[in-house]
């Protein structure tokens, strides 16, 4: 791990950000980083530093496991069949709101 | 029989047999039960293939024509991945450079507010270059191949930075000029189809308006400052008028790779049209400070209700980047020591990583 890896580019650490209180984490980009601790701070310097951030999580990108673009149909099924699920489906009297 | 079978596989651009002595002869060889099946295993695998990826290409295109965005995991033309690993890693790469000559003046800038200002302007080009890296990694490539590639001048960057900065002024005329010159071509960038590319640039355009910005206000502040200082600016703006305009690449008909990125949306003005758009927004800004532009030729055209300019020198441009400019050489060995002197900090970085694992898991 020393000799070889001195000019190693380290890991990739993807960096999701949240700008206000009550927002979700967005996805912002990545970094590179040898450990969680440099992550942040790494995260912090490159997608915040306009006061972008009120909180930031990084996560190994190789922890990530995501839908391929083929999924999009079966995996997806957008539930056609099941207009149920949607408030429209349902009768209520004229007028009521 | 092998040599007619060897023969039709080897026409691979041809779907179908045309030739009716060929027919006649595969039909007579359809008897032949293994020649049967190696056929179909042909037609299978190598022309089923064939249309498929045509088929794939015919979508790909019908998605970039009807605006549709791509992302990384996105079936794309493999031309398309390679083109774009080129142009975004060049983007990357003058970000990067972009750092050199302007870290030139941070200790000798003439106050501590502009110390502090062009401080926060060069970490902002380094954060630039990581949003990009970052951007092109998503294609499959590594940082440290980028950068390698770099360092061993087979990469280009943008040809302004092989120039040197000679004066204060510099620092001025470049947050003017080369940085609205990168405006320009970033807010149409913005929308090209590649999601993390046009991601990058959003974030970038953003901070670019106040690094040119900045660099108008000390313009404005030297050309109504005393007659030196004047003459100054004069001085820097003639240096850096014309190869700011070469920063958006050969004419149109001489660019070799702007048809293709246009089809595919990565780039959705050409060359031509906006450097005629910085021109036009840059004459009136040259005016309102009394600065003038080195050129003879520019005059307003009411009919195109644009500035007409002169010729740009393709010679200097050519050999610029060939690597033959004022400064290439000086960029790549700053690039390479600044690297080299690094080695000790990436070092120390995986060491402590090292033994914080190590006390993690006790």
């Amino acid at each position: 791990m020393s000799e070889k890896n001195k000019d190693s580019q380290w890991p990739l650490w993807e960096v999701f950000v949240q700008s206000e209180q009550g927002g979700p984490h967005i996805h912002a980009g990545s970094v590179h980083a040898p450990d969680p601790e440099m992550a942040l701070q790494n995260a912090r310097d490159v997608y915040s530093r306009r006061n972008e951030a009120i909180s930031l999580w990084v996560v190994p990108s190789v922890s990530i496991t995501a839908t391929m673009p083929s999924d999009q149909g079966p995996f997806f099924d957008p539930a056609s069949d099941k207009i149920y699920r949607h408030p429209q489906f349902y009768h209520v009297p004229k007028g009521l709101k | 029989m092998i040599i007619v079978f060897l023969k039709v596989i080897n026409n691979k651009d041809r779907f179908f047999i045309n030739n009716k002595i060929e027919k006649q002869i595969i039909g007579i060889l359809l008897d032949v039960d293994w020649f049967k099946l190696l056929y179909y295993i042909y037609l299978e695998i190598i022309v089923g293939d064939k249309m498929e990826d045509e088929k794939k290409l015919s979508e790909f295109q019908r998605r970039i024509n009807s605006g549709e965005v791509i992302e990384p995991k996105d079936w794309m033309p493999e031309r398309y991945r390679k083109q774009l690993i080129r142009m975004m890693g060049q983007h990357a790469h003058s970000e990067y450079v972009g750092m050199l000559p302007e870290a030139n003046w941070i200790t000798r800038a003439p106050s501590l507010r502009r110390k502090l200002i062009l401080l926060a302007k060069v970490q902002d080009e380094a954060g630039h270059g990581l949003y990009l890296y970052s951007a092109t990694e998503t294609l499959g490539v590594d940082r440290k191949d980028l950068l390698e590639q770099l360092l061993e001048g087979k990469a280009k960057y943008s040809s302004i930075f092989n120039y040197p900065t000679l004066s204060w002024a510099d620092m001025g005329v470049i947050g003017w000029l080369v940085d609205g010159a990168a405006i320009v071509n970033q807010t149409v960038l913005a929308k090209s189809s590649y999601g993390p590319y046009s991601r990058a640039m959003v974030r970038i355009c953003k901070e670019e308006n106040f690094h040119k910005k900045q660099g108008y206000e000390i313009v404005a502040t030297l050309a109504k400052g005393t007659p030196e200082q004047k003459k100054m600016v004069q001085d820097s703006v003639n240096r850096f008028w014309w190869p700011a305009l070469m920063m958006f690449g050969p004419h149109d008909k001489e660019s070799p790779n702007s048809a293709e990125l246009m089809r595919w949306k990565v780039k959705l003005k050409s060359n031509d049209e906006l450097r005629q758009r910085f021109v036009d927004l840059t004459v009136p800004q040259a005016r309102a400070v009394g600065l003038t532009l080195p050129d003879p030729e520019l005059k307003y055209n009411k009919e195109r209700r644009s500035w007409d300019f002169g010729e740009i020198n393709w010679d200097e441009f050519y050999n610029v980047i060939k690597g033959n400019g004022p400064m290439n050489k000086e960029r790549i060995k700053a690039r390479k020591e600044a690297h080299e002197n690094g080695a000790w900090v990436r070092e120390a970085a995986e060491a402590y990583a090292a033994k914080h694992k190590i006390n993690r898991k006790i």
